[in-house]
């Protein structure tokens, strides 16, 4: 194997024990008054507000576009960064949209198995790209990956970004089924290497989805590629993040691993059906100082 | 010269910024004034004298304690000693259930130790809610079990207690080091005389009244305040079987001539000097942390602190990046705010200790490197140091400094990294960081530290021997092994 697309060698290893013991740690950052407000108002610019479902309609899409571009009706908050859908979904939402700013994300290369061949995939990803896609959630094959087939893996990620065109890659390393702490390092390594504009850690169809430590051992890969080549890589959690004070704690860990430069939904998401109803009503407690009842809040 | 690996740097100075989050310090009864406590009972000294104990993250005066002079010292010996036969008679689960008493109620009344703990002292709220108050609870749990299993402890021996102790304890984990002290001493049928800190004195006068309200028999504990000449008086006094004492190795040194020729057993815990070794196939981003974890917990008032820090040269400039952009998000203040990670110096004194090593780094033309974040305008507070290439014959790499310091060495090999280790008057204890568990076995061999890490640092339980080699030290305490220093084992 000595023409290794990426040498995952060369990735660091990762002492399990002590990445949850870091990770930990920003959980007990307490993010009062203005900062809580500023910290919730971001993480809602930065949700992909998310419908992957087989039962997905025009109507879900339709409602879903809507809310994401008008969270609330009184009070003042941004839009989140992007709805994300099927490829077959994603003309009705960018209709949907129009003007309002929010992107277009859709998943593509066979989401979430990924298990099927490069063509079937770089037709998934075209025509997601074609009917308007902003940006594309591509799945990597975890099987080739467990195999050892890791340039298969690079080679199907730098096909699939050169078929997004303008579009801008989140590739999905779906690390519940990666195993280990080190396999999502060399994963993240791997995904950087061959062009990934996004890592993302899972699909939301396994569990476990995002846990905290993961995404900081995957944010601290960002950080090492900046280091060394001054590029940068966004990062999107997704699945399982679905209330205001872990969406926080995520920011706090953004904050303390990667800094200013990342804290937008420019390079930083949160892939998530549920949370953008938590942070609302986390804001309007904060405005109001009483907790809202959640019929207050529309559920779609 | 640190070699710069190219100019990509990263800003942790972000628009989204933490608000205050002050705990509260209204719950928390502090008295205006604290007298001896002797025989179960609070009495003025007969020295007559009090003198003050002040906050250094504002330098306000918090309260006044009792100055025990000799005769107070006497008092309080005559009472532990009045108070061993009975108590040492005492059917062990009798003895047991009191420390368990101790255990409970100091996890009831965790808030309020953590308050005081952090303003009497400076360490940042978030340790002394977290790791000191749990940690001081779970040692009195921890050796309440083994007051009436101690024939299982020396199995065919015969195990008696040794009569009075005579604790002498530092100022960096004031209600954590009596604990330690008491817990062991208690559970074998031994009586107390303790004295705390100059500096940090109101966590042991409230677990004096916590004692009290656990309804010991008077006189099993006697807490006494004083500076040198207190802890001076109790060394010597003639009735005392047992010295336990933490603290610097000078006064440990003092301590061995005082009860030479004297039937007074003795465990010293001192000072050190301790090494964190990254091996270039260790997990670097976790060794970062635990190096930076093991220098500025506590403001680097660490007796075991990992002041000193090897590298193997091939990833020096990659630790060295990042424990710079490590120190950006250490926040550094207001002991008090939740969110402090590195609080205020204990002591005027030792603003000034700490302040002169940094000069002589200066001096010795070290590289070093601190984020000059801004710090409260009263109140002691010292900013987390990084010296770069530091010799082995440099004083920062020599000399205890009991800061928020680090010396950074580097090596080669592992022979080496070894060496250099252990060469030092010291050896409480040292860190290794390696993927390797083959290495991280030999080295816990082959490094001469009471206590060796691997993979992580600073990692306390009562269930685990502490104590040193060398200067650093002799006697175990926590675990089986901190019996020991509080029977006559036969």
């Amino acid at each position: 194997m000595s023409s290794l697309k990426y040498d995952i060698s060369r990735s660091p290893s990762i002492d399990q024990l002590g990445l949850i013991e870091r990770a930990n740690k920003f959980k007990t950052r307490s993010i009062k008054k203005e900062a809580k407000i500023e910290g919730l108002k971001l993480a809602l610019n930065m949700i992909d507000l998310t419908t992957l479902e087989g039962k997905d309609t025009e109507g879900k899409v339709k409602q879903l576009c809507y809310k994401a571009s008008h969270l609330h009706e009184s009070m003042d908050v941004p839009n989140v960064a992007a709805v994300c859908v099927y490829p077959n979904m994603v003309a009705i939402a960018k209709k949907a949209l129009g003007d309002s700013g929010v992107k277009v994300a859709s998943v593509a290369t066979a989401f979430p198995s990924g298990m099927s061949n490069l063509d079937v995939k770089l037709a998934d990803t075209k025509m997601a790209v074609d009917a308007g896609a902003d940006e594309i959630d591509m799945v990597i094959s975890r099987g080739k990956f467990h195999q050892g087939e890791y340039d298969f893996v690079f080679d199907e990620i730098a096909k699939v970004k050169e078929a997004c065109g303008n579009a801008r890659l989140k590739v999905i390393l779906e690390t519940g089924e990666l195993g280990t702490p080190d396999q999502v390092r060399r994963a993240s390594d791997l995904a950087i290497h061959a062009g990934a504009d996004f890592i993302k850690t899972s699909t939301g169809k396994i569990s476990p989805a995002a846990t905290m430590p993961i995404t900081l051992l995957m944010l601290e890969a960002i950080r090492d590629h900046y280091y060394t080549t001054g590029k940068m890589v966004g990062m999107k959690p997704a699945g399982g993040i679905s209330d205001a004070k872990t969406a926080l704690q995520y920011l706090v860990m953004l904050r303390e691993t990667l800094g200013q430069a990342w804290m937008s939904n420019e390079w930083f998401r949160f892939g998530a059906s549920r949370l953008a109803n938590d942070v609302l009503m986390q804001l309007a407690k904060q405005e109001s100082g009483a907790y809202q009842s959640a019929d207050y809040f529309s559920k779609d | 010269m640190t070699k710069k690996i190219n100019s990509f740097s990263l800003k942790f100075d972000t628009d989204w910024q933490y608000a205050a989050a002050p705990e509260s310090s209204e719950h928390v009864e502090i008295k205006d004034k604290y007298d001896l406590f002797i025989g179960s009972k609070f009495v003025q000294p007969k020295s007559k004298k009090y003198f003050e104990t002040i906050n250094p993250s504002n330098e306000e005066v918090i309260s006044k304690v009792a100055e025990a002079n000799g005769s107070d010292v006497d008092a309080a010996v005559s009472a532990a000693r009045k108070a061993f036969p009975k108590w040492s008679k005492l059917p062990a689960k009798e003895r047991a259930k009191y420390i368990f008493r101790i255990a409970r109620l100091i996890q009831e009344r965790a808030r309020e130790f953590a308050v005081i703990e952090s303003m009497d002292g400076g360490k940042p709220i978030k340790e002394a809610r977290d790791i000191d108050i749990p940690l001081a609870a779970a040692h009195f749990f921890y050796y309440a079990g083994w007051a009436d299993k101690l024939e299982y402890a020396f199995p065919h021996r015969k195990v008696e207690p040794l009569g009075v102790a005579g604790q002498i304890i530092p100022w960096n984990f004031p209600l954590l080091m009596a604990a330690w002290k008491i817990a062991p001493a208690l559970a074998c049928g031994n009586t107390v005389v303790l004295k705390p800190a100059e500096t940090t004195p109101l966590t042991a006068m409230k677990l004096a009244e916590l004692i009290q309200d656990a309804g010991l028999p008077d006189g099993v504990v006697n807490i006494i305040t004083g500076a040198g000449q207190t802890g001076a008086a109790l060394v010597e006094h003639p009735d005392i079987d047992k010295i336990a004492f933490t603290g610097s190795t000078e006064v440990g040194k003092i301590i061995q001539k005082a009860i030479a020729g004297t039937k007074k057993k003795a465990t010293l815990e001192l000072g050190g000097k301790s090494a964190n070794i990254i091996f270039e196939d260790a997990a670097i981003d976790q060794a970062v942390e635990g190096v930076i974890n093991g220098i500025f917990f506590n403001q680097g008032h660490v007796c075991c602190a990992g002041s000193r820090l090897f590298v193997q040269e091939s990833i020096k400039e990659e630790v060295e990046r990042k424990l710079k952009a490590r120190l950006e998000t250490l926040i550094v203040g207001d002991p008090l705010d939740k969110n402090t990670d590195v609080g205020a110096i204990n002591s005027k004194k030792q603003l000034e200790t700490i302040e002169a090593y940094l000069k002589i780094g200066e001096k010795e033309g070290l590289e070093s490197f601190q984020v000059k974040s801004k710090l409260p305008k009263k109140g002691y507070y010292c900013h987390p140091t990084l010296f770069f290439d530091v010799a082995q014959s440099s004083r920062l790499a020599q000399e205890e400094i009991f800061g928020p310091v680090l010396a950074i060495q580097t090596f080669r090999t592992v022979d080496e990294a070894i060496e250099k280790a252990n060469n030092t008057p010291y050896g409480l204890s040292a860190g290794v960081w390696t993927d390797k568990g083959s290495k991280a076995f030999n080295l816990s061999v082959q490094l001469k530290a009471g206590v060796v890490w691997a993979n992580t640092f600073n990692k306390f339980d009562p269930t685990s021997p502490f104590g040193g080699y060398k200067e650093s030290g002799f006697g175990r305490e926590g675990g089986l092994q901190g019996l020991e220093g509080y029977l006559k084992v036969e």
